[in-house]
């Protein structure tokens, strides 16, 4: 008992605390030049009627069901590709993941040059080979275009994640299936989608979940890339919770915010864990 | 493992355009697609090296050049000297990497050793308890933290910010770490408590070096966590002088003394924040992989 006692105290007083505050505060008017103020469920009501935080919570959704498909299929297809353990594979595969482990602020910043529009090499290159004309305003100008050019930063930096956790799902088929498949003169895609889709479909669909659960709480790349332009459009459902908690300082509405946010991501942990639990049996 | 590639007799119906075929046109178009795979990966993370090393003039000047045309160090020389300077940043970011790490598994390997070998009462609730910080996102609760952390001067504190970079980390350390514990056999823990070692002793003696593996997984993901961690920093860190890298530079990304953003410190400073978490990664390479694999799915 008293080696479990330190995590669990600190779990009590930097997890339960907060989230119990989280809750009282968000019944509150609550900012720091005046006492707090008790008003019911008002804050959620005004959620509700708040346009910015509709547009932030559709904006987050379209991010992710734009960048999910494309990180599950992408990763997927990468690891077909490198999951044989020849040389070249496996370099490639050591080289796809290595943007994983770089800070998702420090990828945005590295991103946010690229596609800068007179400084970037994207332009450039661009207009180099004839694509474009006049270079073009990809960050914090139209809400759509920001949103493409975060995805592309986004999918370079994290398609590794999947990638790495399909070859391992991939190279733990059993050998004695894919080769009767093979004596059974199935081809090479054939057999891909009659034995190795099915039999890595629940590692797909958890990456599909921790891909989903990182987007809806996607802020770094939104903060620094378009810093919520234009007009707060491209601000995520998280940024909307810091403008309120912290520049506006409105902490009760903020918080009321944050249950908001995480009742939703709590739906996909709880299905992520019941998948997870299953493996473990 | 080798499922796919194990070489074997070809048999006449074997597709020669199968992507398994080691020779022909098969094998070289895998290799090509593996080549433009890789130029795309690196191809960001080189321009942003070359662009970091370019001279002043050229480094600001639009439209930009692909290659630096003569190598200068400028950019780093600006940014050794960028408001608090380069080393205060650099000190910052360590510290509190380093302190994660340490508190991390200060609090998880005793826990992991109890709740793997010991029958604790209320076993249950304390899971539930533990798991309660898996399920809440950090991103929810930096207002009630901050608020908590205002009031005992946690704030624009690295042990504030270990801390809250710790409660992050904490959940998946205890799973890989209670995992690595769970498999030390019996016999081993059982000859020496025959010898008459104490818990403490058998944890010392037996489990730690039995579970290096796990404990080495659990301080290289604090430390890439903590070095990487944006939006908590933002909001614990307020002054200046206590600001992590990635801070600083995203606040230099619009500020700087040129007037306009300086993109070659900028590119710099991206360097710099890159080189330690890419070197950890390749060579503990292993450690990562087999850690996420056990943390994410299994």
């Amino acid at each position: 008992m008293a080696y479990v006692a330190p995590a669990l105290i600190f779990v009590l007083v930097f997890t339960v605390y907060p989230l119990g505050q989280m809750a009282w505060m968000s019944l509150h008017d609550w900012s720091l030049l005046t006492p707090p103020k008790y008003i019911g469920l008002d804050n959620y009501k005004r959620a509700f009627t708040d346009s910015q935080f509709w547009v932030s919570f559709l904006f987050t959704l379209k991010y992710t069901l734009l960048i999910t498909p494309i990180l599950i299929i992408g990763g997927y297809l990468l690891a077909l590709l490198t999951s044989p353990n020849t040389f070249l594979r496996k370099f490639t595969r050591t080289t796809v993941f290595i943007p994983v482990v770089i800070g998702l602020g420090i990828s945005s910043l590295l991103w946010y040059w690229l596609f800068s529009t007179d400084f970037g090499l994207i332009n450039k290159f661009l207009m180099d080979i004839g694509m474009i004309d006049k270079p073009v305003l990809w960050l914090g100008v139209d809400a759509d275009t920001s949103n493409y050019a975060i995805i592309a930063s986004v999918v370079w930096k994290v398609m590794g994640f999947g990638m790495i956790l399909f070859v391992g799902a991939i190279q733990a088929v059993p050998s004695d299936i894919t080769e009767a498949s093979e004596v059974d003169g199935a081809t090479y895609w054939q057999r891909v989608g009659r034995v190795i889709l099915p039999l890595t479909l629940r590692t797909i669909l958890l990456v599909t979940l921790v891909s989903v659960i990182g987007s809806l709480l996607a802020f770094d790349q939104f903060y620094i890339m378009t810093a919520g332009q234009p007009r707060n459009e491209t601000a995520t459902s998280v940024f909307y919770v810091y403008l309120n908690s912290f520049p506006y300082l409105r902490l009760g509405y903020g918080a009321a915010l944050s249950l908001v946010l995480a009742v939703t991501i709590l739906a996909f942990t709880i299905v992520q864990m019941i998948l997870t639990r299953r493996s473990n049996a | 493992m080798a499922v796919l590639t194990r070489p074997k007799t070809r048999r006449t119906r074997e597709p020669v355009t199968s992507a398994r075929t080691h020779r022909g046109r098969g094998r070289y178009l895998i290799g090509a697609m593996c080549l433009a795979i890789c130029t795309v990966m690196l191809l960001p993370l080189v321009m942003s090296t070359l662009a970091s090393v370019k001279p002043t003039a050229e480094a600001a000047a639009s439209p930009p050049t692909y290659f630096p045309h003569s190598i200068s160090l400028d950019s780093y020389h600006r940014l050794w000297s960028y408001q608090q300077g380069l080393p205060t940043y650099l000190a910052n970011s360590l510290g509190a990497a380093l302190l994660t790490i340490a508190f991390t598994l200060l609090l998880t390997v005793p826990a992991a050793y109890s709740l793997a070998r010991f029958p604790l009462p209320g076993k249950e609730l304390i899971f539930i308890i533990l798991l309660l910080a898996l399920i809440v996102p950090y991103q929810a609760l930096l207002t009630p933290m901050f608020l908590m952390f205002a009031k005992v001067k946690l704030t624009n504190s690295l042990v504030g910010l270990a801390i809250l970079h710790t409660a992050i980390q904490l959940p998946f350390s205890l799973y890989i770490l209670r995992n690595s514990f769970s498999a030390v056999p019996r016999e081993l823990e059982e000859a020496a408590t025959v010898d008459g070692a104490s818990h403490w002793q058998a944890l010392i003696r037996i489990f730690l070096p039995a579970t290096v593996p796990a404990i080495v997984t659990v301080a290289l993901f604090a430390f890439i966590m903590s070095w990487n961690e944006f939006l908590g920093a933002l909001v614990m860190m307020s002054r200046g002088n206590k600001f992590t890298l990635p801070l600083v530079l995203a606040t230099a990304r619009t500020e700087t003394s040129l007037g306009g953003t300086d993109w070659g410190m900028l590119q710099a400073g991206i360097t710099i924040s890159v080189i330690p978490c890419v070197l950890v990664y390749l060579l503990l390479q292993r450690y990562y992989v087999s850690g996420l694999m056990s943390g994410a799915v299994k």
